[in-house]
């Protein structure tokens, strides 16, 4: 009786021990892969800032996309790693009441557009297959450099979409979409060919998450302004 | 021996500092108050380069930029000419224009003769410039670039001017925003930071009536001689401020209150820089105007037949920043003007497009001669794009009630998704008279794929050119590049008695019809259903048929399942 005690007791600390050891190790294994995420080794940064809206009444999705170039920018990406898009000129629209100047909050006192923006496809050049061109680098020869998205495995790359969407798409200038399975097909084509070491992935259109569900290849990290099935008025 | 010796030093001293090709800039301010009270600001910079880019031995750049000089000499170009342009330069209200350009961007290039596929250096071109200027100029291809044979004769040195080296194209939809101006400036030897350029900032130059940038570069002659060729690029910028929307009403303007900037210094590169300030009488007896601060020295010049006086302003003198360490010109008006003294231009047309419906449509071209008594002619450049199909049976030129015969016509027809419409004519144009020239078109309709994003907005046609040498009033003499201000030389002036000026019309905006772009969407739902409905009830009705089942026990395995679902909440098998 008295042998038989201690040896169920054994029996349960070995258990909890045991237990104890594999949710540690799970937990660290949780922390460790979070960690790891900040702990790559890339040597230069490059972004792509997408906005696919046109007509005034989408004003805020640029300056959505001009006010994340110039948070980039004033963090130290140049010009030249940063590949802008934008579908519409708001800045010299004519219904601009203010030339040459975008806002991206009421108190307008921040201009985002600035003296120094350089857009590299503007108006009807913004489209999906020139998006996909750029990310997966098949370009035509002719296309100048500003233009091209010329990042190696060693590269972390922030993309940055706004504009309208859906569950599991997002239009592009009023005409035509991109889903989501073509956007993770373009990511895996990017891995394959080594073009990049990271990728972070930024959405903010209504139904964002929805883009991100079909990713299949590894690095990438992503986020939405809102889950499947919430608007975000953005 | 010893004389030997000198000479031979004495070469190498002089050809020691002139290893490097000289280059030269000079940077200038024209400020005209136009008839109307509005004010019109053109700023030039000129980098002359005695270098021979064609020969690709140059590999040190100083003030010439290195990506318009690589430009030139890998791709053969011989005169560039690029414009970006927002707005339109009224004409009959402001006066003949100092260098128009479309609404858009244009871009007129003359290839050298060594070049053997002119379409592909023209892609080519396109694209690099693209890049440089952040422009959609990769939208330049066949369906919207023309092969004009009397227009845009090279302005530069050319010997032999083969037309098939020439290339025109417009592109009526570009926008421009500070996104081209900023790497405009950034070509400029000082940049933004020193001398006439400070003042271009996006924000006051885009609120106004008339914005145009543009790049000249062109082959001239080093010396009167001409033995050597010196490569010319000249960078304008014209813009029309609206002074009374935004001078509370007041027709008095100053440096200040148009751009939100004065001027401090000149841009140590520069030879020259000056302002220049057009005071000129409206009317013989009483000055107008009246400058603050006084001037450096007044400049009297000859220009578009017009005698004009100017203010100068020279930013080298150690004299113009004495009193202040900012120079900030300010014009006041002395008495206040009468606007029934409007002068009007010689040259000057209107161009509009009328008809109902979206099948049919007439261009109307109008062109008024204002000089009492001369006659001259002007050739008219017409390019339309291929889905608006001219009927050149329906070409009519009226000019004083009669029909006016052009005694040159160079048409070339569209062809579907290849090539535009080129219509030009040399037309007399008599003195004092209206030449109204008419042509009938019809609307074509395009594939779904074809329509822009915004098919609603409609179609552009681009600016018609009217290139003329108007006879002037008064004799002009000939210029020395060097030593007369710049907008004096813009273009070559070929004798005294008349100046060459290039005038554009109002672009077009023309609807086409519009298919309903959710038909697709429409008609495979539609097609889906009625598929499913009538194809599957019938497949339903002819195949599927019906059983009695017994209910049976079941084994011990079908027990087990059983039990696993009624733990799960799953109804039984």
């Amino acid at each position: 009786m008295a042998a038989a005690v201690p040896a169920v007791g054994w029996f349960h600390a070995a258990a909890t021990l045991l237990l104890a050891c594999c949710s540690a190790a799970l937990a660290s294994g949780i922390q460790d892969q979070a960690e790891q995420f900040f702990r790559s080794g890339h040597t230069n940064n490059w972004a792509v800032l997408v906005c696919t809206s046109r007509f005034w009444f989408n004003y805020r999705h640029v300056a959505n996309t001009l006010s994340v170039y110039r948070s980039v920018k004033r963090l130290g990406i140049p010009d030249s790693h940063i590949v802008l898009m934008l579908a519409d000129d708001m800045a010299c629209n004519p219904r601009n009441p203010k030339p040459a100047t975008v806002f991206s909050h009421k108190n307008m006192e921040l201009n985002v557009y600035g003296d120094d923006v350089e857009v590299d496809y503007r108006s009807y050049e913004v489209t999906v297959e020139n998006f996909l061109r750029v990310l997966t680098g098949r370009i035509p020869p002719s296309t100048p450099r500003s233009k091209r998205l010329l990042s190696d495995d060693r590269s972390n790359i922030l993309i940055y979409m706004t504009g309208h969407g859906g569950n599991g798409f997002l239009k592009f200038q009023d005409s035509e979409e991109i889903t989501n399975v073509e956007l993770a097909d373009a990511f895996e084509q990017m891995w394959q060919k080594r073009r990049y070491n990271e990728l972070l992935f930024i959405i903010d259109t209504c139904q964002g998450a929805s883009m991100y569900e079909r990713f299949y290849s590894p690095n990438i990290m992503a986020l939405a302004s809102s889950q499947v099935g919430e608007d975000s008025l953005s | 021996g010893g004389m030997l010796a000198v000479v031979v030093l004495l070469l190498l001293a002089a050809a020691g500092p002139g290893r490097a090709e000289r280059d030269v800039l000079r940077e200038e301010l024209l400020l005209s108050p136009l008839p109307d009270g509005d004010v019109a600001a053109t700023f030039q910079f000129r980098t002359r380069w005695d270098a021979d880019l064609q020969r690709g031995s140059v590999s040190h750049y100083r003030l010439f930029p290195k990506a318009l000089g690589r430009l030139v000499a890998a791709l053969g170009v011989r005169e560039l000419h690029l414009a970006l342009t927002q707005g339109f330069w009224r004409t009959r209200v402001w006066g003949q224009p100092p260098l128009q350009a479309p609404a858009g961007a244009e871009l007129w290039v003359w290839f050298q003769p060594t070049v053997t596929n002119v379409d592909k250096a023209w892609k080519e071109l396109s694209n690099i410039l693209s890049g440089i200027f952040c422009a959609s100029l990769n939208f330049i291809d066949s369906t919207n670039t023309v092969t004009p044979t009397a227009s845009f004769k090279p302005l530069g040195l050319a010997n032999g001017t083969d037309h098939h080296l020439l290339r025109y194209a417009v592109l009526p939809r570009e926008v421009v925003c500070t996104e081209n101006l900023t790497p405009w400036k950034k070509l400029l030897p000082c940049g933004s930071k020193a001398g006439l350029a400070v003042l271009l900032k996006a924000e006051r130059l885009f609120h106004s009536s008339y914005h145009s940038q543009a790049v000249h570069i062109r082959p001239i002659c080093r010396d009167a001689s001409c033995l050597a060729v010196s490569w010319e690029l000249r960078q304008t910028l014209t813009v029309v401020f609206d002074t009374f929307s935004s001078g509370q009403g007041k027709k008095d303007w100053s440096l200040f209150k148009m751009f939100s900037r004065t001027l401090t210094d000149a841009c140590p590169l520069a030879s020259q820089s000056k302002v220049y300030v057009d005071i000129s009488p409206k009317n013989k007896e009483k000055e107008l105007l009246e400058v603050t601060p006084p001037p450096t020295s007044v400049h009297e010049a000859t220009v578009q037949g017009d005698k004009r006086t100017y203010a100068v302003y020279d930013l080298l003198s150690p004299s113009l920043f004495n009193t202040s360490r900012s120079l900030n010109v300010q014009l006041k008006w002395k008495r206040p003007q009468d606007s029934s003294d409007l002068p009007t231009p010689v040259l000057h047309a209107q161009r509009y497009v009328s008809g109902y419906g979206l099948q049919t449509g007439e261009i109307s071209t109008l062109i008024y001669n204002t000089h009492p008594y001369r006659a001259f002619p002007v050739i008219l450049l017409e390019t339309v794009p291929w889905y608006l199909r001219l009927y050149v049976h329906t070409l009519t030129i009226i000019t004083k009630g009669k029909e006016n015969k052009p005694s040159y016509i160079h048409y070339q027809p569209a062809q579907d998704r290849k090539r535009p419409h080129l219509l030009e004519m040399l037309i007399q144009l008599p003195a004092n008279s209206v030449t109204k020239i008419t042509i009938q078109f019809e609307r074509a309709l395009l594939k779904w794929t074809e329509y822009t994003p915004d098919p609603n907005h409609g179609f552009y046609v681009s600016s018609s050119v009217l290139s003329a040498l108007v006879p002037s009033v008064i004799a002009m003499k000939d210029v020395d590049v060097e030593h007369s201000p710049l907008f004096t030389s813009l273009f070559p002036s070929s004798d005294g008695s008349s100046y060459f000026v290039r005038l554009y019309t109002e672009p077009l905006l023309v609807n086409l019809p519009t298919p309903d772009f959710s038909m697709p969407y429409n008609v495979i739902c539609l097609t889906c259903t009625v598929v499913a409905v009538c194809y599957g009830s019938f497949y339903n009705l002819l195949t599927r048929t019906f059983h009695v089942e017994e209910p049976s026990r079941g084994g011990l395995a079908k027990r087990l399942a059983n039990i696993i679902r009624k733990f799960r909440g799953v109804p039984p098998l």
